[in-house]
């Protein structure tokens, strides 16, 4: 099934180079506290490729997400977005940053007072100097090309969890955003659907052609639809590179992340036979 | 002990500091968001219409209450015929706008800030702020202008209804003339009377509104609370600080008035 995905989406790309990169990340660090949650990470992002961030719970994927997105401020560290420097403290670097990208939240963040087609319609209304109708006309296509405009009058507590998802990328993508960060998109999602999100993502970004930055730790349907992954690990990136490299790796901490499943067959084939089990396995 | 009272006078100067920010931002947003009117006009609309039964009856009730007391203090001096004087001046200057500042608080500031509250729980508040969106200007500043259309309003609305209920408990269940009793309120209301009325109507309105959409918008700051009871803990302070706030603001409003 994801050998299937991956033929249809993924195409095996190098990670990005310092010219080409749409977003490039150097030495980025953030302390909540005496948490250290991210230890200076480096990476860049090519121009519409699908570039995924694993890694475990708590390693700080939102955070680093978050950063990115100017929703927390880091520590230290400097993003580069289109080979200028951003300095989000600055309004016009700040407002131009938001023009070029749209965030996809976990929970999706769909306004529970405002009917779908409302929903789609914020951002155009509050960002662009477009009449009532183009706006309207706007929000209506993005709703259509993402097989919503049948609900475009019921409000989001009325749609199912697969379209409210659907429904939150209409609305990041309705400004025609360079970039899109999701995070993490199929979080509470069953197998099926998990497929169906990351099926969506690869699909509408080569539809919209925009560039995708996903942080996730479902690790099978992350490597079928990316052309990059990357791995968060205690604050550090500890690997960048294509899906087949990440598989095709030996370093322990991928081996353990990438192969927990066969771990988990292992350790209850264990506590079947009544064997005690070390608190590695645990 | 020492450190413990600076600890604590520190962060109540940041608090104020960080408020008065949150105030700035949101009257600089009110030239930058687009299609304010309209949701101005739903504001007044939820801080107006909705509250106007809370509005009638609580003021029907306090004009009742002030004839029967006032009749019954008035009568010992066997001046009955300054019932309406003091019914009204008593609502104008003193009851009418800080009890409806209080109902308005109870019904529109308590709702306000749950909702804002909700809206940073399930990151609303962060999604506008990505999409480029001023939040201060989409969520606060269009309650803020609506506040000073609409607490006027219903605080004149609760005079005119307390006026009614004096009339009702003087005149019609204890005798007073209706005659006396109006021409009564018509010689004692002056026209300083009715400005310190809408002072302290716009000046309660801005200050429990800004109140109750601070303490929701910054929900998430709540110490050793989060989700739910976060947003159940900031509500609670909003309308404890509100009310607070209103009874503060009217004794230093009067005080320079008067």
């Amino acid at each position: 099934m994801f050998e299937a995905l991956r033929r249809k989406f993924a195409g095996a790309a190098p990670a990005a180079d310092k010219t080409s990169a749409l977003l490039r990340v150097e030495g980025l660090k953030k302390t909540f506290g005496n948490r250290t949650v991210l230890r200076g990470i480096s990476f860049a992002v090519d121009r519409g490729s699908v570039f995924t961030v694993l890694g475990p719970s708590g390693a700080g994927k939102s955070v680093l997400l978050k950063c990115l997105a100017n929703i927390e401020e880091p520590d230290c560290g400097e993003v580069f977005f289109d080979g200028r420097a951003m300095d989000f403290r600055r309004r016009d670097s700040r407002e131009s940053f938001r023009r070029r990208c749209s965030f996809l939240f976990q929970g999706n963040a769909l306004f529970d007072s405002l009917t779908a087609l409302e929903n789609v319609a914020l951002p155009l209304e509050q960002t662009t100097p477009l009449t009532r109708g183009e706006i309207r006309d706007r929000a209506l296509e993005a709703l259509e090309q993402l097989e919503l405009h049948e609900h475009a009058d019921q409000y989001p507590g009325m749609l199912s969890g697969g379209m409210q998802k659907r429904l939150a990328l209409a609305r990041a993508i309705v400004t025609r955003p360079e970039m899109v960060f999701f995070d993490e998109p199929t979080a509470g999602l069953d197998p099926l659907r998990r497929n169906a999100v990351f099926a969506m993502i690869a699909k509408y970004q080569k539809v919209f052609g925009f560039t995708a930055l996903i942080v996730t730790h479902d690790v099978p349907e992350a490597l079928a639809a990316s052309s990059v992954v990357a791995l968060l690990y205690h604050g550090e990136l500890c690997f960048c590179g294509t899906p087949s490299e990440f598989e095709a790796s030996d370093n322990p901490v991928i081996a353990s992340f990438r192969d927990s499943p066969d771990a988990l067959r292992s350790t209850l084939a264990a506590v079947r036979r009544g064997e005690t089990i070390g608190e590695d396995n645990e | 002990m020492v450190a413990s009272i600076g600890n604590f006078t520190l962060s109540r100067v940041r608090g104020l500091g960080d408020y008065a920010i949150f105030l700035g931002l949101c009257a600089a947003s009110v030239f930058s968001t687009r299609r304010l009117a309209s949701r101005v006009a739903r504001s007044i609309y939820e801080q107006g219409f909705r509250c106007l039964p809370v509005i009638l009856i609580v003021g029907l009730f306090t004009g009742l209450v002030l004839g029967l007391q006032g009749y019954y203090v008035l009568n010992r001096f066997g001046s009955e015929g300054l019932l309406g004087a003091l019914v009204s001046l008593s609502l104008v200057r003193e009851m009418a706008p800080v009890l409806a500042a209080i109902m308005l608080v109870g019904q529109a500031g308590s709702a306000l800030a749950a909702e804002l509250g909700i809206q940073r729980n399930s990151e609303q508040i962060a999604a506008l702020d990505t999409m480029g969106v001023s939040s201060h200007g989409y969520l606060v500043a269009p309650r803020l202008l609506a506040a000073v259309v609409s607490f006027p309003m219903q605080t004149a609305l609760f005079v005119v209804v307390g006026l009614i209920g004096g009339s009702l408990s003087g005149s019609l269940l204890l005798g007073v003339d209706p005659g006396v009793y109006w021409s009564s309120v018509e010689r004692a209301v002056k026209e300083q009377d009715v400005r310190e009325c809408f002072t302290k109507a716009v000046t309660f309105g801005l200050l429990t509104i800004s109140i109750c959409s601070y303490q929701g918008f910054h929900a998430h700051r709540i110490r050793r609370a989060t989700g739910a009871r976060a947003v159940s803990a900031a509500t609670t302070k909003a309308v404890v600080l509100s009310c607070i706030a209103v009874l503060a603001a009217d004794y230093v409003i009067t005080s320079f008035l008067v």
